[in-house]
């Protein structure tokens, strides 16, 4: 299983010179496996980025969104397989009891928010909301689960016969507790994250931003330190950068962070263009 | 160790910050969680007693009406609301683990969620002057 981080800024994508190492690009990952092609998890300005890898003979692709706000979709319309004539691209992500996630979609896909329809787009697009159950894709088994979030997010847990990766890079586990973390029965995210070998999840705050922006549904470097040591994971890759960070400030709020929490797994903040090889 | 729904998840951490009594139950009608006002209530609290089946917690308070009559569970708002689905209110008279009696309003409703799954129930405890 190869994943790949191609855009790991939260909120705000934020191009510029302090943002070289870390990226600028908002959240999108692939993952890829020995026999399937890639499969694409959420369409920040990242997926620009794998659309440029996909070639033209491509039959299908699958792009799981984890929820719809704009970070997560702005870059769905410049996802370059989108114009291609003969793939189908299914587009699966969190289920509403009101609108369904085709019409939810074609909200951002329209005028005045952008100048094309859905019905412009060449592709054949198919549109899923997740069910409970797992769901099998090429050689991985995807499961997702509500997650504490503003408005229907899910995590995804990705497995395949050697390895789990869990999906979760906007999350707030800790929203209205006076102490964190709380048991695991009692814990957004834990079924998605337990035992996974590499957990990647939300870590857009320091702990003095958190309390000053508690209930925007993100977490501080220091809380998906927490998280991850309670679902007792292998490796973290902290995600989801503040936009206003450096890559010194990330740099500096997880050096803290590993120090006042000595994890004993791996930590490993979210590069964009990072490659993890599991096996 | 499993983990529960995410709705549920909310609706404990909605209770803990509310000052009226709510209990939350699971599909099967067993007590999930009761915030410190129903421990007032109860005269348990939540930390000692954990989870509860619906045959404890239903009778612990001793539900009656207005003339002194014990209710049976399934004339509870929480258990009809668990049982049937859909909202139910009643106002009842309980003798709390204080040994007080206490004339109460309880609204319950079921917890479903996005994809239309039944996740328990709620029910809101108002203690009426008599």
């Amino acid at each position: 299983m190869k994943v790949t981080l191609w855009g790991t800024r939260g909120s705000l994508a934020s191009p510029g010179p302090d943002t070289v190492r870390y990226g600028g690009n908002t959240s999108c990952i692939s993952i890829s496996g020995e026999n399937s092609h890639p499969i694409i998890f959420d369409a920040g300005t990242g997926i620009r980025l794998v659309g440029q890898t996909i070639s033209k003979s491509t039959k299908e692709i699958h792009i799981f969104l984890t929820h719809l706000h704009m970070d997560h979709l702005v870059g769905f319309p410049f996802f370059s397989p989108l114009f291609f004539s003969n793939i189908i691209i299914n587009i699966w992500g969190p289920p509403s009891s009101t609108y369904k996630l085709e019409s939810r979609v074609h909200r951002y896909l329209s005028p005045p928010l952008f100048p094309m329809r859905v019905r412009d787009i060449r592709s054949t697009l198919l549109f899923h909301e997740m069910p409970k159950d797992p769901i099998e894709i090429g050689e991985f088994q995807i499961k997702a689960e509500m997650i504490l979030h503003p408005n229907p997010t899910i995590g995804y847990r990705i497995k395949s016969n050697h390895s789990v990766v869990t999906y979760i890079p906007d999350h707030e586990p800790a929203l209205g507790l006076s102490s964190y973390p709380r048991g695991a029965e009692w814990t957004s995210g834990f079924a998605l994250a337990e035992g996974s070998d590499l957990l990647i999840h939300d870590a857009q705050y320091s702990d003095d931003e958190y309390r000053s922006r508690f209930g925007f549904g993100h977490s501080s470097v220091r809380q998906a330190i927490q998280f991850a040591k309670l679902c007792n994971v292998k490796e973290l890759v902290p995600f989801h950068h503040d936009p206003a960070h450096s890559d010194d400030i990330i740099d500096q709020l997880i050096v803290s962070a590993i120090s006042d929490q000595q994890p004993k797994y791996k930590v490993s903040p979210g590069k964009e263009g990072s490659v993890f090889e599991l096996i | 160790m499993s983990q529960r729904e995410l709705e549920i998840i909310l609706s404990r951490l909605l209770a803990e910050h509310l000052a009226m009594p709510i209990f939350i139950v699971d599909p099967e009608g067993d007590l999930l969680f009761y915030n410190e006002p129903a421990e007032k209530i109860l005269g348990f609290r939540f930390d000692e007693t954990g989870e509860m089946s619906s045959s404890q917690w239903a009778t612990i308070f001793n539900p009656m009406d207005r003339h002194g009559h014990l209710l049976s569970p399934e004339e509870l708002p929480l258990v009809i609301a668990t049982i049937y689905k859909r909202p139910d209110h009643r106002s009842f008279w309980i003798r709390g683990m204080d040994g007080l009696m206490r004339k109460i309003e309880v609204t319950a409703f079921p917890l479903i969620n996005e994809s239309q799954r039944f996740l328990g129930a709620i029910a809101f405890f108002w203690e009426i002057s008599v």
